[in-house]
């Protein structure tokens, strides 16, 4: 199968690419770009692109299938169609599946589940501790061998220093990167929202920003002691983003993420203690918000993720203290990424940048790029769309999305994986 | 880009539908309240009389959360408003049998209830009970949280008004856990809407709000300072727990700082009230001379507390009537 798609502007951060002109696809992978075909290159099928945008397929760090674990919340296969659906076609997913990814049984299982669904890439990340608990190590290098790209404990922080100090160690030597996301739980206590002027108003139990950065202190003062390679995901402070920067400017091996929601919300969304705005960490105030959009933007963050996850109804149809963190999110990473460029928080391709190859570089994969050679991946993007989004039209089996009424430009028409359309948007 | 909601408590009059927190409403409603509580109330006597007004409707009070007082109150103030009542401890029963909230309260909704009079351990519980009730039934809250306890200011408000005619122009001064007090969030909130010259809270920072500002309100941690010359003085129950995650090192240190005893009261106007929306701990804080002082005004509260759950049941059933008399023509 032989595919070009004629005169689409192409956009491709890992080469420092953007313009007008053709992309040749060849057997799943990319075969050339330009006025010229490759040789011996005779199309099949032709694909008249102008107007429209060709992105690489993106690299979401951490997205949870719900698969092995729930099948109300959702699954591999309807997850990766979310997932497409949204222009992402590499997926990282966290070890809290149901069982707990902390053996090779599981890491392979989801591997092969993978496989059968074959609609986007699915790389594990492996448990740091059995069972999540924090106190005895996984076989961590089994899991990096069976194919995890990095270690982590999803929501549940390493609590007993020494217990992270050894993981860093034995990680360090291994070669494996750890995902790790600070919270100091005796500091969280009870909190469901942020501390600050809607807490304080609506009497929700706090959740301090030393929080999070008490933990990130001792953390990067054990990264600095061990060498381990140490990547922090899902930052919401100010404070977080400025100690980062200290730990980069140091030279310290650390790389950092956010997620997609705490770009665009603030604490104020909590006012009618709607449970879709329920997240872990919470939802931080305005100037948070500005600080970690001003970190992106100088380099400080180098990646943004959708941190998806599916929930179903009944975990959202409660109190807002006792509903389930968590955001639907694979299908709104793109589109509210975008916002933030036409709200002219960075360039085009600045942005997919964070989205595609800082992240592919954070874990050392090649996707999310449109090389030559490399899996055909990508999107074909209409500029020009506009649409607003009601939850209950979701591809995704979690319809928890805080996002629904928000009007967007642009969207996804077609996703590509490995050459094949594998999600079609059809115009009504 | 996202439309905020509009007020759940108004109907499409801008009337009260639903009572669960005084954020959002206005003087009138407020005084309102007020009026018909006192309406309730003998002058001669000081008795409430019964009224015929709500025969053949059913009100559930459900209590996830233990209560004496409150649950009393509403439901002699139910009685007295000739409603058939039927009380919940929904603490011991469904929930502890895994029936989640809704479907406990679908439950109820389907005997036929026409009000849920709430209280529930998570703030924004009544809200959310608010937000899945058939249309035409009722939610008033009874404590949720650390959130809001409106019926409980009211009767402050009511108390005060007793005493002080206006509450414009006071200065009101409250001591002890803000912080974890939905009594106390409530009480700001009708102090401000009614435009109380002053709000002060008063307490050691472990106890304050994170974020005093955003409630309108100024912060003494040094009691004496935090009394001059107020019209009305609001103590709060203190509650062991604040001991056992050490945020309080005891009772005995509370007192010493911030017991409202006869020298402290001095520091107030001569004529200033006592107020506790109980249940008062004797010697923690406040002294029994103060609490049972000519100044102390704590057991008229409990009687206005009737009253005034007279008034929020009935206006809302009013409000109905009109709105559905309204639609009609």
């Amino acid at each position: 199968m032989k595919l070009v798609i004629k005169n689409i502007r192409l956009i491709d951060p890992a080469q420092n690419l953007d313009e007008v002109t053709h992309l040749y696809i060849s057997r799943g992978k990319i075969a050339g770009m330009g006025e010229e075909a490759p040789e011996d290159f005779v199309a099949n099928q032709t694909i008249d692109g102008s107007g429209k945008w060709c992105l690489p397929g993106l690299v979401d760090l951490q997205a949870r299938l719900a698969e092995p674990g729930s099948q109300y919340e959702g699954s591999i296969a309807s997850e990766t169609k979310a997932a497409v659906a949204g222009g992402v076609t590499t997926i990282c997913c966290p070890p809290d599946t149901n069982p707990i990814n902390d053996n090779q049984a599981v890491t392979e299982l989801i591997q092969r589940r993978a496989r059968q669904a074959a609609t986007a890439f699915i790389l594990p990340i492996g448990a740091i501790t059995q069972k999540l608990e924090g106190k005895l190590l996984a076989n961590m290098a089994s899991l990096k061998n069976a194919g995890c790209i990095a270690l982590s404990q999803a929501n549940q922080p390493i609590q007993n220093p020494l217990a992270l100090k050894n993981a860093m160690t034995y990680a360090a030597c291994n070669n494996i990167l750890l995902m790790l996301r600070c919270e100091d739980t005796l500091l969280k206590n009870k909190g469901v929202a942020h501390c600050g002027a809607v807490s304080s108003r609506l009497g929700l139990p706090e959740i301090s920003v030393s929080t999070e950065t008490a933990a990130l202190a001792r953390d990067l003062i054990l990264v600095e002691e061990t060498g381990v390679k140490a990547h922090f995901s899902l930052l919401s402070t100010a404070k977080s983003v400025e100690m980062i920067q200290a730990a980069k400017k140091k030279g310290l091996p650390v790389t950092c993420d956010v997620a997609i929601h705490q770009l665009h919300l603030t604490e104020y969304d909590v006012m009618d203690f709607d449970s879709l705005f329920h997240v872990t960490p919470p939802l931080r105030s305005k100037e948070d918000m500005q600080a970690l959009r001003m970190g992106l933007k100088m380099g400080v963050i180098d990646a943004v993720v959708s941190d998806h996850t599916p929930l179903d109804r009944d975990n959202k149809l409660l109190p807002f203290g006792e509903s389930a963190p968590g955001i639907s999110g694979l299908e709104t990473l793109l589109p509210l990424s975008l916002k933030l460029v036409e709200e002219g928080v960075l360039s085009l391709s600045e942005m997919l940048a964070k989205l595609t190859s800082s992240p592919a570089s954070i874990i050392g994969i090649p996707n999310g790029s449109l090389k030559v050679g490399q899996s055909a991946d990508f999107s074909i993007y209409n500029p020009d769309a506009h649409w607003i989004l009601n939850r209950e039209e979701l591809v995704s089996q979690g319809d928890n999305s805080p996002f629904s009424g928000w009007e967007f430009s642009g969207q996804v028409e077609t996703t590509y994986f490995q050459g094949r359309p594998v999600y079609k948007n059809e115009p009504v | 880009m996202r439309l905020s909601k509009p007020n759940i408590q108004l109907n499409s009059q801008g009337k009260l539908r639903h009572f669960l927190t005084l954020e959002g409403l206005k003087a009138h409603h407020l005084t309102e309240i007020l009026d018909v509580a006192d309406s309730f109330i003998d002058p001669e006597t000081g008795d409430i009389r019964k009224q015929d007004t709500l025969h053949g409707k059913a009100i559930m009070n459900l209590f996830f959360e233990a209560s004496t007082r409150t649950l009393t109150t509403f439901e002699i103030a139910e009685k007295r408003l000739s409603a058939d009542v039927v009380n919940l401890n929904i603490a011991t029963s469904s929930t502890k049998k895994g029936e989640t909230l809704l479907d406990t309260l679908w439950n109820l909704e389907a005997m036929m209830a026409d009000m849920f009079v709430v209280r529930h351990n998570e703030s924004g519980a009544a809200h959310f009970i608010a937000n899945h009730v058939a249309p035409h039934v009722h939610v008033v809250n009874a404590g949720d949280g650390q959130h809001a306890h409106p019926t409980q200011a009211m009767l402050d408000m009511l108390t005060i008004r007793k005493h002080k005619n206006d509450i414009f122009d006071l200065k009101v001064a409250i001591i002890g856990d803000i912080q974890h007090s939905r009594v106390v969030r409530s009480q700001i909130q009708a102090l401000s809407i009614l435009e109380a010259r002053e709000i002060r809270i008063i307490g050691p920072a472990t106890l304050m709000p994170s974020h005093p500002e955003a409630l309108g309100v100024h912060v003494y941690n040094d009691i004496k300072e935090g009394l001059d010359n107020v019209d009305v003085i609001i103590n709060v129950r203190l509650q062991n727990e604040r001991m056992k995650s050490a945020l309080l090192p005891s009772e005995k240190e509370f007192f010493n700082l911030y017991g409202l005893t006869n020298e402290r009261l001095a520091y107030a106007k001569p004529d200033a009230i006592v107020m506790h929306p109980g249940p008062v701990n004797r010697g923690v804080e406040i002294d029994s001379e103060v609490a049972d002082g000519p100044q102390s005004v704590i057991l008229e509260q409990v009687t206005y507390g009737i009253a005034v759950r007279m008034a929020v049941i009935q206006i809302l059933f009013n409000n109905a009537k009109a709105l559905a008399a309204g639609e009609s023509k």
